[in-house]
């Protein structure tokens, strides 16, 4: 067998490959956007071809008196911004510190960050009812984003410290020079540089409200304070199977918006991960 | 602030105390600063102590009481809400100490400096001086403080109720709790039902840690392997298509990956497996289940691994591999000796945390099948993790106390994972440019 022949295998089983996971990836997308087009709200009468193909649901999701789905989304929207710039501004705020500074306790901090980062939010899930009941902040908005930005600051600041180490000192010593502040080298050097990593840490942050459900699910109780995530859990978790189309519907207006973000935005997501992770 | 001039300066060398500037501030925070003629600092330092004083000390004491007690009067003391003061209480000391140490020792050091015969700062040294030394804790504060509250303090809380008998019969305010010391860990390798379900669950969590991830990264690795071959045409699209799964939403993927193993009616059993004549029980029998979940995580967590290491391969210098061409080594040596040396390096850290994150991986678990198929004989669900476990203890069958045990025990896994990145970080710089 010669050279090319060989080759040509080789590339053959690499497509047949490629191909088998494409359809692996596609067959449960395709499959959700068949269903959201079947009339009735049965999963079990629906298929993935429907035969006739109707918008009822997502018409349905608009402009029902009884659906919620605009305030969800309302919701998810304003906790997901709010979540996001709180989240830069104070992770960058505590990322400069131990960056650029000698203090006491630097270096255990830092440690503590590592250590706490591993702990999801749900270990203390107990603790955060009861807190945010004492603070009268449960089935509450702004209670979410608390334990929101809260919980991401060890992960965030380790990544966004890892890049500001990167971003050279003679910089910021030059400014100092000059005569500007610690304020001034904050904002006039050391934010403008470190763009790449904010724009990440503030994608993250705002992403996590459309995705998580277990949070709002501790935190919120009445459907007019749902975020999207919760809200389409309902759909299909108060009567399984009765509402599957409309939360095929729903999760599909979210998940197209959101995965278009990530495609544009994922190679900056990996090139701060690594920086982050690495140089940390 | 009186100016020092070289005359007296002499003469406070010999009568400026360090150990009197010392005591004084350990007196009183302050009060040795005062003494180094640091009037403004030892203001300060006098206002914050006297108003921590005022202000707290009574709710010290109480959260200290409640802390220790739990309470003392049945129906009247809430035992949960005293413990949480007790521990922002121990938490509040801990910042009080601190400040306090550091008063000690800045007085120390400025006595020290002053009987040295240095002359005491103008007040606008001192406050420059001040604000430079105090901008990192400025900086740090407001998260410090959210940290603290929303982090640590839950943890400690969990940690806290571990060592007490918290459940469903004994739950204030009707009842009062008490601390009742390791029995809780005790009960849960000594009575039976605890026994097994605890073991059951924690070698599922285990495999289903191990297993889930490694299968992910292999794939992970395998494809972006595949897709970097330089023979590979369209490679932008096909890098977008196996994004996929990554950008999607995994809440809703899971929901559907629920749906589609669904036994009778999924599409899985309905439109695939029926027509080679099978029907797998996949929710309801565990093995199935454990088969479908580990499958569906590696389907959500390739992506990542895949991008991480795309990006990674991208950067590996191409002249190391011309210069094993020559030497001749064959594609097996190049990976084992280049390829994988280099990913290894650059992502070690990562990966670890894909392990840590699929240990606590709560939201498959819960939203594929909610831990079931019920199990005879334990009280945990059939592919129930041990985070999804403590979620049901805490809010279905409210046994509090053995779901903070087995939060802790958790707690002791994840800290191995901490620790190999520890090792890890410490690896990459020298202690103190970290």
């Amino acid at each position: 067998m010669n050279k090319k022949t060989k080759s040509r295998i080789e590339m053959g089983f690499i497509y047949a490959f490629i191909l088998f996971m494409f359809i692996i990836i596609a067959y449960p997308l395709l499959w959700t956007i068949g269903i959201s087009l079947n009339p009735g709200t049965n999963m079990f009468s629906s298929s993935m071809i429907p035969e006739n193909i109707t918008f009822e649901h997502y018409k349905w999701l608009f402009t029902d008196p009884s659906s919620d789905y605009l305030i969800w989304y309302k919701n998810s929207v304003f906790v997901a911004v709010v979540n996001s710039v709180a989240s830069v501004i104070i992770t960058s705020f505590v990322a400069y510190a131990f960056s650029r500074y000698k203090f006491v306790g630097r270096k255990n901090g830092l440690y503590a960050f590592l250590l706490l980062q591993m702990f999801p939010a749900l270990m203390g899930m107990v603790a955060l009812y009861i807190l945010l009941n004492l603070i009268g902040l449960l089935d509450n908005l702004w209670g979410l984003i608390l334990i929101y930005v809260g919980g991401q600051i060890p992960f965030n600041a380790w990544l966004v410290k890892g890049y500001f180490d990167t971003i050279p000192r003679e910089l910021d010593e030059a400014a100092r020079m000059d005569g500007a502040g610690h304020f001034q080298v904050f904002f006039k050097i050391m934010l403008p540089l470190a763009k790449p990593i904010l724009a990440v840490v503030a994608l993250f942050n705002f992403m996590a409200p459309f995705t998580d459900f277990l949070l709002p699910r501790i935190v919120l109780s009445s459907p007019e304070n749902f975020t999207l995530a919760l809200g389409l859990f309902n759909f299909i978790n108060n009567q399984f199977a009765n509402n599957f189309t409309r939360f095929a519907a729903g999760s599909i207006l979210i998940a197209i918006p959101i995965a278009l973000v990530f495609l544009f935005l994922q190679r900056y997501l990996i090139s701060g991960l690594t920086s982050g992770a690495t140089k940390g | 602030m009186p100016q020092t001039s070289p005359a007296t300066k002499d003469v406070k060398q010999k009568y400026h105390n360090v150990k009197l500037a010392t005591i004084l501030s350990l007196v009183f925070a302050g009060l040795g600063q005062i003494y180094n003629k640091r009037l403004l600092k030892g203001i300060i330092f006098l206002i914050i102590e006297s108003a921590f004083l005022i202000t707290m000390l009574n709710f010290i004491i109480h959260g200290v009481w409640g802390f220790i007690t739990l309470g003392e009067v049945k129906g009247e003391d809430h035992s949960i809400i005293l413990l949480i003061e007790g521990l922002v209480s121990l938490i509040v000391i801990a910042f009080a100490a601190t400040l306090y140490v550091y008063n000690v020792i800045d007085a120390k050091r400025d006595a020290r400096l002053l009987a040295q015969g240095e002359s005491v700062p103008s007040v606008r040294k001192q406050v420059k001086d001040a604000y430079d030394a105090g901008f990192p804790y400025m900086m740090v504060g407001p998260g410090l403080v959210m940290l603290v509250f929303i982090v640590v303090l839950p943890l400690a809380f969990m940690i806290s109720l571990a060592f007490t008998d918290y459940n469903l019969y004994n739950s204030p305010p009707r009842n009062l709790l008490s601390w009742v010391g390791f029995q809780n860990f005790v009960d849960l390798v000594t009575l039976s039902i605890w026994k097994k379900s605890f073991l059951n669950v924690l070698s599922w969590t285990l495999v289903w840690t191990v297993v889930a991830t490694t299968l992910q990264i292999a794939l992970g690795l395998f494809l972006a392997l595949l897709v970097n071959d330089e023979r590979v045409k369209f490679k932008r699209t096909i890098r977008t298509v196996l994004i996929l799964p990554w950008a999607v939403p995994a809440f809703v993927t899971i929901l559907i990956f629920s749906a589609m193993f669904n036994d009778t009616f999924g599409a899985i059993n309905k439109d695939i497996l029926s027509q080679f004549g099978m029907m797998i029980p996949w929710l309801t029998d565990p093995t199935w289940t454990k088969v479908a979940l580990i499958m569906i995580q590696t389907w959500l967590g390739f992506p990542f691994v895949f991008a991480l290491f795309t990006g990674v391969l991208q950067s590996i210098p191409r002249d190391m591999y011309e210069a094993a061409d020559v030497d001749g080594g064959t594609r097996l040596q190049k990976f084992r000796f280049i390829t994988f040396p280099h990913i290894m390096f650059a992502t070690a850290p990562l990966l670890i945390m894909q392990y840590a994150q699929n240990f606590n991986n709560f939201n498959i678990i819960y939203l594929f099948n909610e831990g079931g198929p019920a199990v005879r004989g334990q009280n945990a669900g059939g592919t129930d993790i041990l985070i999804s476990w403590v979620y049901k203890l805490t809010f279905d069958t409210n046994n509090y106390n053995m779901a903070a045990a087995i939060t802790i025990i958790m707690g002791l896994v994840v800290s191995i994972f901490a620790f190999y990145q520890f090792r890890k970080t410490a690896a990459y710089k020298e202690e103190g440019e970290m």
